[in-house]
């Protein structure tokens, strides 16, 4: 099997849906790039990160949409286009540009059905960077797949490689709800094994990247590798960890969450957002309120700070969660051999 | 154009339709049979009726908080539309909507919307949709003088000019957003040239005639549908009531709202007809009557209806989840 980046896997995946379901439409901001412009170049880009490059020569204007910067209008006029036939793909570019286009999203995509009792479907996918570590400080590093999760009607995407992505990313065009779709914007050059043909992953259902007896460690995206990698040198002293990685977010997989638990009896959640109301209070609120009788040990939480994300490299560096804060965390709730740490 | 007669008779019930259905549910409003916020459109029926006449099963409408008369027009059953303003069973939207958020995508009714500017994005989307599947559609966007600041409407008629899709934005002014004059909320700004200016043509027109509605709605959507490009119309019509029931207007002078009463377009349109001949007086008599029992039956039905069963309240959050 071809090893892939994360972009051709996430290209692939809107490449595949469109060729075999004519409603699907891309639109957002310099998703082509170049219209108008005095080189006469219609592709020019594909997207900032070039995630999209190419949909546009093989789809055409109709249905690889560049708009102007009104991310309220691309954002309304993809819920506007689902609940009337189409399947639009928008993308938002930067998740932090949600700022100026929540309403359309939160308001509208994802209360349609339910205000309307049942009557409409609203099959958007709503597409956008996420996280921090290419030093774009704070209104282009956020995490905010929390604020998402919040909202009643939206369901959360948030994949942790390659082939997750395009799998998830294929599901996400195919279901008849809105989903945001969160892509870390430091993983599009890591790669995987990735199928070329099209296949699915199912929303609400964890992966489970390895198992062991002593603590769970449940982290989504980028924190996935680095949970990986803390695992892997705590194994070297003699420490198990589960790692779990529940890909969405809304669905979440709680049931998977809790088993592992229950044979651990120890949980640290990894979460590159802010702290406060957050997937990772959420994912440890789960354990204390229903698995409490399972654990050993208090729960530990490594997140962001309650800051912005900083631009000095030092600053950044410091503030994304990494393996040395994730092991350190394991280790003060067990110590090697599956004990209590004193 | 002239109008057969068939659709005079049908116009003008639509029109009292309306108006009875609003004051009716204007009252149950204040006496507190109808929970929440009620937003209401008398007055301005001219608007909506002249406007949806234009329009067919293919061609989608969105709305604002003052919609109920943008249903009616479009076609939704008011029976069904009563039920769900008391909150009841059986209601359009299962009792989920309520006024502000009354939806009949059935009929192309792509939604009330409780957000001011809400809509504006959305009927783009539809109008996209439209060109998209070439389904020959169009989409009206009816959006309020107070809307029309707001900046997902610049960013829809830019991205309609953009985009090059059918879509024609109505702007009801009604001379207040909320309890603030147009004068003072668009800072005096003409809000037909305004829109012009983002790249379409745009039509004022007088919504208490709905003949020259009508006239305006038939030239616009029509060189929208054959064009596919987007448009503007500015109806200017008279808020009966308040911003919602229960306003006592404190803002409006005791003359202006004797004023706007002087202009009441289902007066206007009788007299025209009459006057013509094209209608008898006493058929306009019999629609009244009609329309008077319909609206009382099914408010009576409505109120009589059961609430929705409390499990609900989690259905139809998701298709599937």
């Amino acid at each position: 099997m071809a090893k892939k980046s994360m972009r051709t896997a996430i290209n692939e995946a809107i490449r595949l849906e469109m060729r075999r379901d004519p409603t699907v439409i891309l639109l957002g901001e310099d998703v082509a790039g170049g219209q108008g412009g005095s080189a006469d170049v219609n592709d020019a880009f594909g997207g900032v990160l070039g995630v999209t490059k190419g949909l546009y020569t093989e789809f055409g204007p109709g249905r690889v949409i560049d708009t102007p910067i009104t991310e309220s209008a691309i954002m309304g006029t993809a819920a506007g286009a689902a609940v009337s036939g189409l399947r639009p793909i928008a993308e938002l570019m930067f998740v932090d540009f949600i700022g100026v286009c929540f309403d359309q999203i939160f308001n509208q995509a994802a209360k349609f059905r339910y205000m309307f009792g049942g009557k409409a479907q609203t099959p958007m996918v709503m597409r956008a960077m996420t996280g921090a570590g290419l030093r774009a400080a704070a209104q282009h590093s956020q995490s905010l797949h929390g604020l998402f999760t919040m909202v009643p009607g939206l369901k959360v995407v948030v994949p942790s490689g390659a082939y997750d992505a395009k799998g998830l990313l294929i599901e996400a065009i195919r279901d008849n709800d809105p989903v945001i779709f969160l892509e870390h914007k430091a993983m599009y050059d890591l790669e995987e094994e990735v199928p070329d043909e099209a296949y699915t992953i199912p929303f609400g259902e964890a992966n489970v990247l390895r198992e062991g007896k002593d603590v769970t460690i449940v982290a989504l995206a980028r924190m996935v590798r680095f949970s990986m990698e803390a695992a892997a040198n705590l194994a070297k002293i003699g420490i198990e960890a589960t790692v779990i990685d529940p890909r969405t977010t809304s669905p979440l997989d709680t049931d998977t969450i809790l088993e592992s638990v229950a044979e651990t009896g120890r949980l640290v959640v990894v979460d590159e957002a802010n702290p406060r109301c957050s997937f990772a209070t959420d994912v440890a609120a789960l354990v204390a309120d229903q698995g409490f009788k399972s654990l050993k040990a208090p729960i530990r939480l490594v997140t962001a700070p309650h800051s912005p994300v900083p631009f000095a490299p030092n600053l950044e560096d410091a503030y994304i969660p990494n393996a040395a804060k994730i092991e350190a965390a394991v280790l003060s709730i067990v110590s090697a051999g599956g004990r209590n740490a004193a | 154009m002239q109008l057969d007669r068939d659709t005079l008779a049908e116009s003008y019930r639509r029109m009292a339709t309306i108006r009875a259905f609003e004051e009716r549910v204007g009252a149950d409003s204040l006496s507190g049979l109808i929970p929440g916020f009620v937003h209401l459109y008398a007055g301005e029926e001219a608007s909506a009726v002249g406007i949806c006449l234009e329009l067919g099963a293919n061609d989608w409408i969105g709305s604002t908080h003052r919609g109920h008369g943008h249903c009616i027009a479009k076609g939704s059953s008011v029976e069904g539309m009563m039920l769900e303003i008391y909150g009841r069973e059986g209601g359009l939207c299962g009792g989920k909507g309520g006024s502000m958020h009354i939806a009949d995508l059935s009929v192309g009714m792509l939604g009330a919307n409780g957000i001011v500017g809400g809509g504006a994005p959305l009927a783009v989307g539809a109008a996209l949709a439209a060109k998209t599947l070439k389904t020959g559609g169009v989409c009206v966007g009816f959006l309020g003088d107070g809307a029309s600041n707001q900046g997902t409407t610049a960013e829809a008629m830019t991205m309609a000019v953009v985009l090059k899709v059918p879509v024609v934005f109505v702007i009801e002014n009604n001379g207040y957003g909320e309890f603030t004059a147009v004068s003072y909320h668009s800072g005096g700004v003409d809000l037909a040239a305004r829109a012009a200016s983002f790249g379409m043509q745009a039509t004022k027109v007088d919504g208490s005639d709905f003949f020259a509605v009508h006239e305006v709605a038939r030239e616009v959507i029509g060189k929208a549908r054959e064009t596919g490009m987007p448009a503007v119309i500015e109806v200017a019509v008279n808020r009966w009531h308040g911003h919602f029931t229960g306003d006592p207007q404190a803002y409006r002078s005791a003359e202006e709202l004797a004023l706007v009463r002087t202009r009441d377009p289902l007066v206007l349109f009788k007299t025209r007809v009459i006057e013509a001949g094209l209608i008898p007086a006493d058929l306009f008599d019999k629609i009244d009557g009609e329309v008077a029992e319909r609206i009382e039956a099914a408010a009576r039905a409505a109120i009589a209806a059961p609430v929705p069963h409390v499990s609900t309240v989690t259905t139809d959050v998701y298709v599937s989840y």
